[in-house]
């Protein structure tokens, strides 16, 4: 530690050596110097915020943990028991707060999902593990999981389809040519045939799984319900409107192709021009007038079909920024040296784009997730609407507090995980990139 | 029989292949405009295999242009442009070729910032080429080693200079292994420091036998290598010479104004 009135030691020329600075320049006290007391207002603006957490943090603290009970049989057991949160009522309800109505003999089914959602996305999100698992997790997660957990969340589906005989003579017919598009694409190496046919019966096998579900038995979409219910809508939402919206954009910018670009910029616009409530309303009373007789999409499909559009058309628009914001050099060089729109997308501009639009997107990501709880408005069970059926049981009035705060809670659980992850996310990138 | 005449310049001997009958670019009264505005007139060129053409004039020209159109980064409106060939229409897959056997640099380099140096080299030969990574790479580290920068394979185009990422620009434009290269005002964006080595390394480029245009005001380089310096001006070609006659005897007034600007400081 330097004494400032200490006398000046000399050094010969060129040999000053590296000192350490003075106390009042390094460490935690240079952090409060700087930030908290370096003038008079924000000397006083500390103060201030100081007192009013002396005031309200010890009691809140108490509050919520100090006081609180946490085993309870109804609200005056609560309230003889304490002063402070009755989280009894959330432990008593536990169940019903995670997954609503479903049948709780099996709620192993969506556990199982989750766990399996969660490890493969593990490999996905961290960094230590090698590219090629990377790949493989990400194409199991995109083309074979969605279909299991239909399995095993609700079980066998019915297609109407496959009810009368053109139905399924239609598919075998559509199989057929599938093969034969796929067989024919491979041998001329005619990429588009190949997609084509390989899509088409890609469609057919999950058409085939999804009757089988699994060989358990059938249960209603309409029992989903609190954090289940919240996370089946957000997570479907959030990987269906990410490609969905993406393509938007890049059709919306088709200048080549008028009436895609066309068709995109009606759907972005009359989508981002109504509110999500309407769009929930009309999926789920103008879809099954659409339908033909006897064919009909339960709520959660409805509300899924909404969301997923109204959401697509925001991120359209949100990629689109991104894609603007890439100089037209970038697309020159891509051309110059021979790629074609899907490579010079895929390999140059995409990567980029989506880069720079990481807090745009993410910001997306975590409002779709609130939002799912607008589906109460059309009967749903969200976890929002499950705290407050709850609330107003006769055997736990008065512990709106509770309800809410536990509610709130759970949301800043995955909306500041997503927040955080993208802000790890762009550092990576931009360490990995130094541009 | 092809003819080999020695261009006496004040730099090394250079040849110049005058093989009349393989013409690897032609264009015939192309015109072009944007909007109204007339920025191509009548141009009428002819490029022989293994030809270096310099093309020089004052800014609005419509130099740029006339190369853009050649890798159809721009579009004709009258006449046609013949490469290797194949006439440039609205055709796509000729487009695609065409593109692949005409390698472009740019004024301002447009590597691909998310790429390393080895990886903005091999993307073309993988993805267009479809060659096998290893085979890619190789090809990559050769014309890397070729323009003299091997060692930043690795790195980042954010972390090189100006040099170094035009030098990996002409790596990766070569890694395609085109027929023609085109250079847009290589360079007009860099540090005098670093023109000399891109213009090493063009030189060494012309020597092996490329076929290249190349826009630019450097005249050192014109005079050194060039086999026709080619003057426009308002979107015409207003003279069109080997660099002695062109720097000596310039015939047009509008040549002479511009080698007066250019030369004189």
């Amino acid at each position: 530690m330097m004494d400032a009135k200490a006398p000046a030691q000399t050094y010969p020329t060129g040999q000053h050596p590296q000192l350490v600075p003075p106390a009042t320049e390094r460490g935690i006290i240079k952090w409060f110097r700087e930030r908290l007391f370096n003038n008079w207002y924000n000397t006083v603006a500390t103060v201030i915020v100081l007192y009013i957490a002396y005031l309200g943090l010890p009691p809140l603290i108490n509050w919520l943990f100090i006081d609180a009970v946490w085993e309870a049989k109804n609200n005056k057991d609560c309230w003889a028991q304490g002063h402070g949160a009755c989280w009894g009522f959330i432990k008593n309800r536990f169940l019903f707060f995670m997954y609503g109505f479903y049948d709780i003999d099996s709620i192993w089914r969506p556990n199982t999902a989750g766990i399996m959602l969660a490890s493969v996305g593990a490999i996905i999100v961290f960094p230590q593990t090698p590219d090629i698992w990377k790949r493989y997790a990400a194409m199991f997660l995109a083309f074979v999981f969605p279909w299991l957990a239909v399995g095993l969340l609700v079980g066998p589906v019915r297609f109407t389809t496959w009810d009368t005989t053109t139905g399924q003579m239609l598919t075998g017919l559509a199989c057929l040519a599938a093969v034969y598009f796929a067989w024919r694409g491979h041998q001329n190496n005619d990429a588009m045939k190949r997609l084509f046919g390989l899509s088409i019966i890609y469609i057919i096998a999950v058409m085939v799984f999804c009757t089988w579900g699994l060989g358990l038995p059938e249960l209603e979409s309409r029992s989903f319900g609190g954090l289940l219910l919240t996370l089946v809508l957000a997570i479907t939402s959030i990987s269906v409107s990410l490609p969905l919206g993406i393509m938007l954009a890049l059709g919306r910018r088709a200048h080549g192709m008028p009436a895609l670009k066309y068709f995109c910029i009606v759907v972005i616009e009359i989508f981002r021009a109504v509110p999500l409530i309407t769009v929930l309303f009309m999926a789920v009373f103008m879809i099954p007038l659409f339908l033909p007789q006897g064919m009909s999409f339960d709520d959660v499909i409805s509300a899924l079909i909404g969301m997923i559009i109204f959401n697509s058309c925001y991120m359209a628009e949100t990629v689109r920024g991104g894609l603007q914001a890439i100089p037209r050099g970038q697309y020159e060089a891509g051309d110059s040296i021979g790629l074609n729109f899907y490579l010079s997308t895929r390999l140059v501009i995409m990567p980029q784009a989506l880069k720079i639009v990481i807090p745009g997107i993410v910001s997306l990501f975590i409002g779709i997730f609130k939002d799912s709880s607008l589906v109460s408005i059309i009967g749903l069970f969200d976890i929002l609407n499950v705290a407050k059926t709850s609330i107003t049981d006769t055997k736990w009035i008065g512990l709106e507090w509770e309800g809410y705060a536990f509610v709130a809670f759970l949301f800043w659980i995955f909306c500041f995980s997503m927040s955080r992850y993208s802000q790890w996310l762009e550092k990576r990138l931009d360490r990995d990139h130094k541009s | 029989m092809s003819e080999v005449a020695a261009v006496e310049t004040d730099g090394p001997v250079v040849q110049s292949a005058m093989d009349a009958s393989e013409k690897i670019i032609q264009i015939n009264a192309m015109h072009k405009w944007f909007g109204s505005f007339h920025v191509l007139r009548d141009i009428n060129l002819e490029v022989a295999q293994r030809e270096r053409i310099v093309i020089c004039g004052p800014s609005g020209s419509g130099k740029s242009t006339l190369i853009r159109c050649i890798n159809r980064l721009e579009e004709h409106q009258q006449g046609d442009i013949i490469v290797d060939e194949i006439e440039l229409s609205d055709d796509l897959k000729n487009l695609e070729i065409v593109r692949s056997e005409v390698g472009m640099v740019f004024q301002h380099f447009n590597l691909f910032p998310h790429l390393t140096v080895l990886e903005n080299c091999t993307l073309g030969p993988i993805w267009v080429r479809k060659m096998p990574k290893e085979e890619a790479d190789a090809l990559g580290m050769e014309y890397l080693t070729r323009v003299k920068i091997p060692e930043q394979a690795l790195k980042y185009p954010g972390q090189l200079s100006g040099g170094q990422q035009q030098r990996v620009a002409i790596a990766r434009s070569l890694c395609m292994q085109p027929k023609i290269m085109l250079f847009d005002e290589p360079t007009s964006a860099l540090d005098p420091e670093m023109i000399k080595e891109v213009l090493d390394v063009m030189i060494e480029l012309a020597e092996s036998g490329m076929t290249m245009l190349v826009v630019t005001h450097e005249m050192g380089f014109a005079n050194r290598v060039a086999d026709r310096v080619i003057f426009m001006d308002d979107g015409q070609i207003i003279e069109q010479k080997p660099p002695k006659e062109f720097f000596e005897n310039p015939e047009n007034e509008r040549t002479k104004l511009f080698l007066s600007q250019i030369l004189d400081h």
